[in-house]
């Protein structure tokens, strides 16, 4: 609901202006990532008010209760930016991609680093006592080098640029999410114990 | 005592030296700076914005090492310390910004221009806002200590890309990117001995002013804590 909310506001906005491929590939971008600041800062809320933290805590170890939250993120993420691409490819004239192979490349790539980084941004939330407002203040720095370097990506695929020329870029995403997972599992420990 | 009377003198000549030290074509008394090119009046400010730059990349280092100690040994003191130098490094980073947009504005024309750097910079200030909105909304101190020290650790993590990485590969107007055609800082071969010596002494002065601060910073926080602990206890033992 809240994709097609966000589509067709930026369809009326525009009218009947035409607008450029990098400004195509830089919106696609901010739908994905308002749609994940509004779907994934549930993750582990639901947990913390339903009081069902302790018994995961009893029963599972934190990797395990990690993983889990990460698949589930990841799949919604990809449902939901899977939806987003359909429609823009749909709805607008400029969304034309000259080289899938790299597009899809990237779209995987960027949907598994917004998914770790939203999870342990949400673990973090939960915590700190479900403040709604500071999901998005806390996530957008994390996220800021994945999604301009995303962007960047998508305008290379609308260009039909070869993989040679966007190895950099791909190293850049390649690098941030096993930074990302790292990173997040084996701070994800301190956060649960506590 | 005496350090610190040095430390006065010493930021006072920099202040002095860097401002009123006139630029001239060629320099031969011992007070004249060199005329670089590209840079011409606007090199003074250097003297400056570099040292509350690299001010900033230490004290947001410095709070990361002990955000990570406190994690390893959940000592509340190393909290204190890794707040303290998260404040400092946001006051520096304010005024590497300002300075920095305020040479902006003379050497390339304007206050912003989304320049690689400045985004980076942009990006620090909004990492280090974040983290600040993070504890004030904490009221437990353990836990405001490890879900800070945790967002400061993956911040962290991010923040090579931004000082290291997008510079470089973005085309940008700073020095040391991508398209730069000096290749590298102008500190090493445009600056002459007297202009060098003045920068380093502004280098070592403001860094020993930062650790100063940091000291008073954290000790203050410490007291504080210690205090209200203190008074707290006989007023729960009333209320109990």
């Amino acid at each position: 609901m809240f994709i097609i909310v966000a589509i067709s506001v930026i369809l009326f906005s525009i009218g009947n202006e035409t607008i450029t491929e990098s400004l195509t590939a830089g919106l696609f971008w901010v739908v994905i990532f308002f749609t994940a600041m509004s779907g994934l800062a549930r993750a582990f809320v639901s947990e913390e008010e339903r009081g069902t933290t302790l018994t995961l805590q009893l029963i599972a170890s934190p990797t395990t209760v990690f993983s889990g939250k990460l698949f589930f993120n990841l799949i919604l993420v990809f449902c939901m930016n899977l939806v987003i691409a359909l429609l823009y490819s749909a709805l607008f004239e400029k969304f034309v991609v000259q080289n899938f192979p790299l597009f899809l490349l990237t779209f995987i790539l960027g949907n598994i680093g917004l998914a770790v980084a939203s999870t342990i941004i949400a673990a973090i939330i939960a915590k700190a006592g479900a403040k709604g407002t500071l999901y998005p203040v806390l996530s957008f720095p994390i996220l800021l080098p994945l999604i301009l370097t995303c962007v960047q990506l998508t305008l290379f695929s609308f260009d039909g640029t070869s993989f040679e020329e966007a190895q950099f870029e791909l190293a850049i995403v390649v690098g941030y999410d096993v930074i990302m997972i790292t990173a997040s599992y084996m701070l994800f420990d301190f956060i649960w114990k506590d | 005592m005496i350090w610190k009377i040095f430390l006065f003198l010493l930021l006072a000549f920099v202040s002095i030296a860097g401002i009123a030290f006139p630029i001239v074509e060629k320099p031969s008394a011992w007070y004249e700076f060199p005329f670089i090119p590209g840079l011409e009046e606007n090199a003074k400010i250097i003297f400056f914005h570099v040292p509350t730059a690299w001010l900033t990349v230490i004290a947001f280092l410095m709070s990361t090492i002990f955000s990570f100690r406190y994690l390893k040994n959940k000592n509340l003191d190393d909290d204190a310390k890794a707040y303290s130098a998260a404040q400092l490094g946001m006051i520096f980073c304010i005024l590497a910004t300002v300075t920095g947009a305020v040479w902006a504005k003379f050497a390339w024309g304007q206050f912003w221009s989304w320049d690689p750097r400045q985004t980076s910079i942009f990006a620090l200030l909004l990492i280090y806002g974040a983290l600040f909105a993070l504890r004030s909304s904490i009221e437990s101190e353990d836990k405001r200590a490890t879900l800070s020290a945790v967002y400061s650790l993956i911040a962290f993590v991010t923040v090579p890309f931004f000082i290291f990485i997008m510079p470089r590969i973005m085309k940008g107007l700073h020095p040391g990117s991508a398209d730069d055609s000096n290749a590298g800082p102008i500190i090493d071969f445009q600056m002459n001995s007297n202009m060098q010596l003045i920068f380093f002494l502004s280098l070592i002065g403001f860094t020993v002013l930062y650790f100063w601060m940091w000291r008073v910073g954290y000790r203050s926080i410490i007291i504080k804590d210690k205090l209200e602990k203190q008074l707290m206890i006989p007023t729960m033992g009333q209320g109990g």
